[in-house]
């Protein structure tokens, strides 16, 4: 579903991201963690060409991302967005958030996209706030509503940027159990986040990036905690660092 | 009682005829409709093309288009209005082809719209620049095309933003309109310079002319504050910003 190839990209002189590569197969959930700065979000932000890459090739569905001619606005209409900030249009209400891309990107009718908008906000539990704006939700229910927002597009994958790490420490299990319940339902996801519960429960691969944008480890979830013995010295300074003991 | 006796006989010259069959005080709303036209009109030169260069200084892709954006607001900003009016009057109006009949009124307006203009987009580009970045890579991530990012996500957020900005600069051009008379457009001020000469009546006149200035600026952030009433969005702070 997703390849990259050697993927590399500079800001100036500064590599960020150093001979990136990965696969991820339709159905699968892939976490990526690493320290602050490691190039994370410029990573997943690679695969809907939000931050274009000198090198290398990027493949979502078949397309070729890296492309100059590729229509990206077609491919963004079909990859998933969820920001750390949740990024909610705060002029729009909750129900116009959820229906304005699937009218003016897809060309859906306003009754066939508030129908389908409304069924996403209903799946996130806020069928009640349907009419409020973004600034009167609280952060857990803003970046539920951006979850609903992109469900609504219907993506072929979603890439989640640290989904819970500007939420209160009450309001992350909210998100996390919208992110289960669409593993669950076999969306191809990757996650960018260090809720190592959540990697644990539903994820089926672990990317670990170092600084300098290098992807150091690609393991299965169950080598990369089942098997700390066995990993880059790094890796598991990092895992010593934000696992409980 | 002569005091106030006095005081109204002062004023009696609006009432008298300037000679051919107008009086001074039809004179004078005409010349207060001058003003008001002529701000209203660079007003919305402005505007347009405030926005439109305001934001294409934000587009940052075509290097071409912003240097020539920013080409603008230096250009017309930087040189005094009086200096431009004057350049439209009598450098541009006599060298450009096809220029020559047009009439002071247009002309006015170009000067104090074109002036007015690099000053808005100013603030439509700082605007545009305090939005959190996540706004337009979210609209870009739904699909959107950069055009649609703006139309749908940016620009209506960056209105709510620079509506005190643009208060002050819709009172500033009604100021500035008496830069007309110059170019004798019959507008408040050329009235009271008139006026004047032909009454002597000096207090009287600039008196007059200074209420019906201050009546003006009144209406105008009367308008803009109802305005930015209705554009108010529950739960977002009064700059607008976004959620974080
Ligand atoms: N626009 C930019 N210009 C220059 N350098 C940048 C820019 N954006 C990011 N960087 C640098 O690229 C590197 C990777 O940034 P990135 O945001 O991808 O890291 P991250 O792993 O997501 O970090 P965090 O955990 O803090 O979100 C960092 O060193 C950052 O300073
Ligand atoms: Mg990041």
């Amino acid at each position: 579903m997703i390849e990259m190839k050697n993927v590399s990209k500079w800001y100036g002189a500064t590599q960020v991201l150093n001979d990136c590569s990965l696969n991820i197969d339709k159905g699968e959930v892939v976490v990526v963690c690493g320290p602050s700065g490691s190039g994370k979000s410029t990573l997943i932000k690679t695969i809907n060409a939000l931050e274009p890459v000198q090198k290398g090739e990027i493949w979502v569905d078949g397309v070729a991302v890296h492309d100059r001619a590729t229509n990206l606005p077609k491919l963004r209409s079909r990859v998933g967005m969820v920001f750390q900030h949740f990024e909610l249009f705060p002029h729009l209400t909750v129900t116009d958030n959820l229906t304005i891309a699937q009218m003016k990107v897809l060309g859906r009718g306003q009754d066939e996209a508030k129908q389908r908008g409304l069924k996403m906000l209903e799946r996130v539990g806020l069928t009640a706030h349907k009419d409020k704006f973004p600034g009167q939700l609280s952060g857990g229910q803003q970046q539920r509503v951006a979850i609903a927002r992109a469900l609504s597009m219907d993506p072929i994958v979603m890439l989640f940027d640290e989904p819970t790490s500007a939420l209160d420490p009450e309001m992350v299990g909210e998100v996390l159990d919208v992110m289960v319940g669409l593993a669950a339902e076999g969306m191809t996801m990757m996650v960018v986040t260090h809720e190592m519960g959540f990697a644990r429960k539903v994820s089926n691969r672990v990317i670990f990036m170092d600084v300098g944008g290098h992807i150091l480890e690609d393991t299965s979830k169950d080598e990369f905690f089942g098997n700390i013995e066995a990993r880059q010295p790094r890796t598991r300074e990092f895992l010593n660092k934000i696992l409980p003991h | 009682m002569t005091y106030w006796q006095d005081i109204w006989d002062r004023w009696q010259f609006l009432w008298d005829d300037r000679g051919d069959g107008v009086t001074y005080w039809q004179w004078m709303f005409s010349a207060w409709g001058y003003t008001v036209a002529v701000a209203a009109v660079s007003l919305v030169v402005a505007l347009a093309i405030g926005c439109l260069v305001g934001t294409l200084r934000t587009v940052s892709q075509h290097r071409v288009v912003s240097a020539l954006a920013t080409g603008w607001v230096e250009l017309f900003r930087n040189i005094p209005v009086l200096v431009q009016l004057f350049l439209w009057f009598f450098v541009i109006s006599e060298i450009v082809p096809g220029m020559r009949g047009v009439p002071s009124f247009v002309l006015a307006c170009c000067a104090l719209g074109f002036f007015t203009s690099a000053r808005i987009a100013e603030q439509v580009r700082a605007g545009i620049q305090a939005l959190p970045r996540g706004q337009r890579q979210a609209a870009l991530a739904m699909g959107f095309t950069q055009l649609q990012a703006y139309r749908y996500v940016i620009l209506p957020q960056t209105f709510r933003i620079i509506i005190p900005p643009l208060t002050s600069e819709a009172m500033n051009i009604v100021k500035n309109s008496s830069v007309a008379f110059a170019v004798s457009i019959p507008e408040l001020i050329s009235f009271a310079m008139q006026t004047q000469e032909e009454t002597s009546r000096g207090i009287e006149v600039y008196l007059a002319a200074t209420v019906l200035y201050i009546i003006t600026a009144l209406a105008i952030s009367w308008f803009m504050s109802i305005l930015e009433k209705r554009a108010r969005v529950p739960g977002l702070s009064s700059q607008g910003q976004g959620a974080h």
